[in-house]
């Protein structure tokens, strides 16, 4: 909302001195927050000067110059002729124009433009002569400000104008506006009325409620008032769409006559552009009052006006000129003649009965709507107006007549024309109801003590009518406050007014938690462990489309099925919720390779979607009912699961070349022992499994396996035909783990053993085995062989050539053997070892060398 | 113990003098002294205690000797080759801790080389922050508590008192799940999982929920489609906007110093009532410059809203309003890091160039 302040001054006494930026200060104690501060941006010197000579030059490029010199009085600290190039006509010797001298400026849309003595066109000019745009008060740009025409109707402004003067505040340059943000609670905040009342409140000064005087000049309503009737059989939630309806009508008004200056003035610093003077009369009253008015060409109106809802099938073309389907629970303004749609009321007028250039009497509307109507019809149709952001957020139903009243006034006083006796006012709206408010309550609420005396006092001052008795009090509400429900709306007043800076801070005492949980802190430890190791951790929003489900060689319907899809997304290229990290991962890793960055390892955790069985709806319920078990039942059932996942890749180098030697570009082994490092260090035994699963290479990709063979994630290198399709280098290896699986295997600590200090055997075998015997396998054996004693396996080297023959492969094992209780001896360790070497020869094969 | 004296040729004897003796024994010294290396000493050893120098000849000698002279040759030779061996041995230490020294000098490396085979990785910035509030509230006896990022509208919109048709609903440019109704959001705020800890643990309560939110914003210098806040809900019986500030207060301390300066600021929010937002006094201008384009010109940052739970989001969980009270806030984490470490523009935050993080280190 743009409060320009010369139009607050006119309702609330604000001190001679505040400055737009003490003004908006205030308004923010009370809860109107800043938005901006509005001025000119024009600063001078800027003064008034009069021509003296005007010589003519005609320039080569057919344009001609005027050569001025102009009495500025003593404003260029001279006193002698300021000489200055012109290119404009409507002007001659003895006129009296507007010239900003070197060093003023003006605000252009590319920022401020400072005028300076420049060459130009053979002379040397110092200043500009302006024109209505330049300075930002006008469109005029035909030519420049002559200020007798300017003023044509204000012969005393004209009377005592003198070269030298200072322009600025003679033209209004130096009026601010000051924008603030109005909460959707504050209806009545968006109108200066009720900006001017929070003013008040927020510094003390006095308030003027303007429409108070205009209630008093309204004629009540009589008999002869134009016919309306109220007609709404489909109320939404049982109010009535149309609960107060007034109409006005203003004969033989001139629509060609202009709006006044200062009125064009002031919509033009509140926002709105003016247009002719009944458009600009009824906005005026709107932002002036808060009460969105309409005006309807009596002369095409068929009585009675009928408020009613839209019938099936019902079309009307509103004043945007777009055809619209209605729907059924739209409130309409409509007349007799064919029962036409006139508007959707409150939103949006219709190209039928609006003011033309012909229009010579004009019917006033101001009427009363149900918000929750408006808004609906609002959204539906996409149209979100002045009016009925307002109607939204409610609007004070006792103010339509008084809005009326100074909608007819204005017109009458400048478009001429007579008001019709006859005055029309129907419907009752409900008030609201009272509030029983326990006056201990802010107090317990705020945790500031606020005598009952002083509760009372701030609800009186805002308007509330207040009956106490004892420690309650019965409240009434101001009709312009329908936000105002329940005894925490009255606290918050009472806290608002008498001012949140005065709440104490007080840290409370809580009863003792349990810290972080076993989840949380396992979150922390992967991520920190992962850093170590050189990942850097990223994050992405999880937004993705079906072709990258494609390019990471998802079955396209299958990730469909798993996943929900955006209604309304940002881009039509990423409308669904990921289902794993690595399909958001892979754009960082993208964009840091195309910055230059190729050796990279990164990884993500966060939450991925995995939707089983088919999506279903989640019920919703009414604000402050809790739902029942079975709906409460269906809500949580609706939620998709979605558990988190860790993701990480590497491409490039792992192992840097430096001056070290020669890197090494990480492998698949990398990602295998990424994985394994995370579960090692959660405590659990797990390992890989080849598997074959997209987006892997078939023949590098592993599932990892807990011991009890739950499957908590795969690591693999990239599937070429993804590595392409993503535009990645070759050879980039990744894995993604699921962490609440993770989670939830391990936390529980582990039982120690007694460590054996006696020392420790050990003996090397190689077995030969056949290419497709796997290490895990041959490993597992040999422990299943060697039995307790055995204290590690280690695989040291794998050899393939003319010893092993052909399809053979020689796999070298250091075996570690210890005892708890003694030294073993010699014998003993060949003893296991042979064991173990026929487990491994039993089952895999094996053969020692 | 020397063995039988195979060799001994009396004719070759020439008298054991002991200025002999004394000559070969300064001669050795000499020679020891002269040792400039090991290997030099090792020499000087062989020919002045070897099998062949003259103190070992010398002491071959003794035993040709009549016995009333045995005693006192052996004496004499015996010192002489004792004051020579303990001399080899003074050099040989010597010579040693020379070689060592120089050794360890030859063996200097350029300690400003690069060092990182592999460099060390980095936490985002956010997650840091996110993890330093997490350990505050925690300290203050509060429990963490989250929720789903694809929510049931009920949590997200009914339950925090967010009327269907009331403008508030619009104000949160929320992105909706399809069908359009089958009442799922992505969480437009932490603010569900107030309403899902509440059903679940009841009251008294004290809990923060820190994670990431979803408005319809495109991505640009100052706005992100997700992005991340800290709840904070605590309901018992007497709490107030007082407990709410110290909390606030408090949060704020531990993130930007004791000096910051915050207040609240009336507003209005759905789910609470009286509502508030807090501002932190800028950190670019202080509140000095009104050209100021960090608080553009207002002197203050807008961090989050708060305010007492509205009595209609406790009774849809459940919660007795009139036993209970409580506060609730929401604060920016993204806002808080760009207050923290000055970063201005927000793609810098999710586009994960490897670069921001590593401008960090693994505490923030």
């Amino acid at each position: 909302m743009r409060v320009p302040v010369d139009w607050l001054r006119e309702y609330v006494a604000v001190p001679a001195d505040a400055t737009g930026v003490q003004i908006a200060a205030d308004l923010v104690k009370v809860g109107l927050e800043e938005e901006g501060l509005h001025t000119s941006g024009v600063t001078g010197p800027l003064v008034v000067g009069r021509v003296l000579t005007k010589e003519p030059e005609p320039q080569k490029n057919g344009k001609t110059i005027n050569w001025c010199s102009l009495d500025v009085g003593d404003a260029n600290g001279t006193g002698e002729p300021q000489w200055v190039v012109c290119g404009a006509h409507n002007f001659e010797p003895g006129d009296l124009v507007v010239v900003i001298l070197p060093g003023g400026s003006v605000s252009t849309p590319q920022g401020p433009m400072v005028v300076t003595a420049r060459k130009t066109y053979g002379h040397i000019s110092s200043g500009m002569i302006t024109s209505e745009r330049e300075l930002g008060i006008g469109e005029d740009h035909s030519g420049i400000i002559v200020l007798s025409r300017f003023f044509a109707d204000r012969p005393e402004v004209l009377t005592g104008l003198a070269p030298g003067q200072d322009a600025i505040p003679l033209l209004g340059l130096d009026r601010e506006t000051v924008e603030v943000n109005v909460t959707p609670d504050r209806g009545y905040c968006f109108s200066i009325r009720g900006i001017a009342r929070e003013y008040s409140h927020a510094t003390g000064a006095a308030y003027t409620d303007p429409v108070l005087a205009l209630a008093d000049r309204a004629p009540a309503a009589n008999e002869q008032g134009y016919a309306v009737q109220l007609a709404d059989d489909a109320p939404i939630r049982g109010r009535e769409g149309c609960d107060r309806y007034v109409a006005r009508i203003v004969r033989g008004v001139d629509v060609h006559a202009p709006s006044p200056a200062w009125m064009k003035a002031r919509l033009t610093e509140a926002g709105m552009r003016p247009i002719s003077l009944p458009v600009d009369v009824t906005n005026y009253v709107m932002l002036g009052l808060g009460q969105p008015l309409h005006a309807f060409d009596l002369a095409k109106l068929v009585g009675p006006i009928v408020v009613r809802r839209a019938r099936p099938g019902e079309r009307m073309t509103t004043l945007d000129d777009v055809d619209r389907a209605l729907d059924p629970s739209d409130l309409l303004i409509t007349d007799s003649e064919s029962q036409r749609a006139l508007a959707i009321a409150g939103v949006m007028g219709g190209a039928d009965t609006e003011i033309s250039d012909t229009t010579t009497d004009v019917l006033i509307e101001a009427a009363h709507f149900d918000p929750v109507s408006i808004a609906r019809s609002a959204r539906r149709h996409k149209l979100p107006s002045e009016a009925s952001r307002r109607f939204e957020r409610g609007v004070d139903p006792q103010l339509a007549a008084a809005a009326a009243q100074l909608a007819v006034e204005l017109l009458v006083e400048h478009g001429g024309g007579v008001v019709d006796d006859g005055v029309t006012d129907v419907g009752s709206p409900v008030p609201a109801p009272d509030i029983d408010l326990d006056l201990s309550l802010p107090s317990r609420l705020v945790g500031v003590d606020y005598p009952s005396e002083r509760v009372v006092e701030i609800l009186r001052e805002i308007g509330c009518g207040v009956e106490v008795s004892g420690e309650h009090a019965r409240v009434t509400p101001p009709s312009w406050r329908p936000d105002l429900r329940t005894e925490p709306d009255l606290a918050e007043e009472v806290a608002r007014i008498d001012g949140y800076e005065k709440i104490p801070s007080v840290v409370p005492t809580v009863a003792v938690g349990n810290g972080l949980t076993h989840d949380q802190r396992m979150r922390r430890l992967v991520a920190n462990l992962l850093a170590a190791q050189g990942f850097s951790e990223v994050w992405n929003a999880p937004f993705v489309g079906d072709d990258r489900h494609v390019a990471l060689g998802y079955d396209a319907a299958a990730a469909r099925a798993r996943t929900v899809r955006i209604a309304n997304p940002l881009s039509d290229e990423a409308p669904l919720m990921r289902i794993s990290i690595l399909s958001t991962l892979v754009d960082s890793l993208r964009r840091n390779i195309s910055r230059g960055f190729k050796d990279v390892a990164l990884f993500e955790q966060g939450l991925v979607l995995a939707l089983e069985g088919k999506q279903t709806a989640a019920p919703t319920e009414d604000v402050g009912v809790r739902p029942s078990p079975q709906t409460m039942a269906a809500i949580h059932a609706a939620v998709p699961p979605q558990p988190r996942h860790l993701g990480f890749v590497l491409a490039g180098e792992i192992d840097r070349s430096g001056v070290w030697g020669a890197g090494r570009p990480a492998d698949v082994a990398d990602a295998i022992a990424t994985a394994l490092g995370i579960t090692e260090a959660l405590g659990l035994t797990a390992r890989t499994v080849a598997d074959d699963a997209m987006p892997f290479h078939p023949g590098r990709c592993a599932r990892v396996e807990l011991a009890d063979g739950t499957v908590v994630g795969h690591v693999g290198e990239l599937h070429p035909k993804v590595l392409t399709a993503l535009g990645l280098p070759a050879r980039v290896v990744a894995g993604e783990l699921d962490l609440d699986a993770l989670s939830a295997a391990s936390g529980r600590p582990a039982q120690a053993v007694t460590l054996s200090t006696f020392p420790v055997a050990t003996t090397d075998v190689a077995l030969v085995v056949n290419e497709s015997v796997k290490a895990a396998d041959i490993e597992a054996a040999l422990r299943t062989g060697a039995g307790e004693m055995l204290e590690s396996v280690r695989l040291f080297d794998i050899y393939r050539g003319d010893q092993t023959g052909a399809g053979k492969k020689s796999l070298a094992y250091r075996l570690s053997f210890r005892a708890p209780d003694r030294t073993l001896t010699t014998e003993e360790v060949s003893g296991i070892r042979d064991q173990a070497v026929a487990a491994a020869g039993q089952a895999v094969g094996a053969v020692q060398r | 113990m020397s063995g039988p004296n195979t060799n001994y040729d009396p004719v070759e004897v020439a008298a054991l003098a002991p200025e002999a003796v004394e000559t070969a024994r300064d001669a050795a010294l000499a020679a020891i002294a002269a040792a400039a290396s090991l290997e030099d000493l090792k020499a000087v050893r062989s020919a002045h205690l070897g099998d062949k120098s003259p103190l070992a000849l010398a002491n071959r000698e003794i035993g040709a000797l009549p016995p009333s002279a045995k005693a006192a040759a052996g004496k004499l030779v015996g010192q002489a080759k004792g004051v020579v061996n303990q001399a080899v041995a003074a050099r040989q230490s010597e010579l040693e801790t020379e070689r060592d020294e120089r050794i360890l000098i030859e063996e200097a490396v350029d300690v400003t080389l690069p060092a990182a085979r592999r460099p060390l990785g980095r936490r985002h910035p956010i997650e840091l922050m996110s993890e330093r509030i997490a350990d505050m509230f925690v300290g203050m006896g509060w429990e963490i508590a989250e929720g789903p990022e694809v929510e049931a509208e009920w949590f997200n919109f009914d339950a925090l008192n967010f009327d269907a048709d009331h403008p508030a609903r619009q104000m949160q440019d929320t992105f909706y799940v399809e069908p359009p109704d089958g009442g799922l959001v992505l969480r437009t705020h932490t603010s569900p999982v107030q309403a899902r800890s509440l059903l679940e643990r009841g009251v008294p309560i004290a809990i923060a929920c820190i994670g990431r939110v979803f408005r319809t914003d495109e991505l640009d210098a100052t706005h992100m489609p997700a992005f991340h806040q800290v709840e904070g809900l605590c309901v018992d019986e007497g709490i107030t906007m007082a407990h709410l500030k110290g909390t606030l207060d408090t949060l704020a301390s531990h993130l930007f110093g004791d000096g910051i300066t915050t207040r609240l600021r009336p507003s209005f929010f759905p789910f609470t009532e009286p509502s508030a937002e807090m501002d932190l006094r800028c950190f670019a201008c202080r509140g000095e410059d009104p050209n100021c384009r960090a608080c553009k010109g207002t002197g203050w940052i807008e961090w989050g809203g708060c305010g007492m739970v509205n009595r209609n989001v406790l009774s849809a969980c459940g919660i007795d309003p009139d036993r209970y009270s409580g506060f609730a806030f929401g604060m920016g984490i993204d806002r808080a890091l760009m207050f923290r470490t000055g970063v201005s523009d927000m793609r810098d935050m999710i586009e994960g160039d490897v670069r921001f993080d590593a401008q960090f280190g693994m505490e923030i």
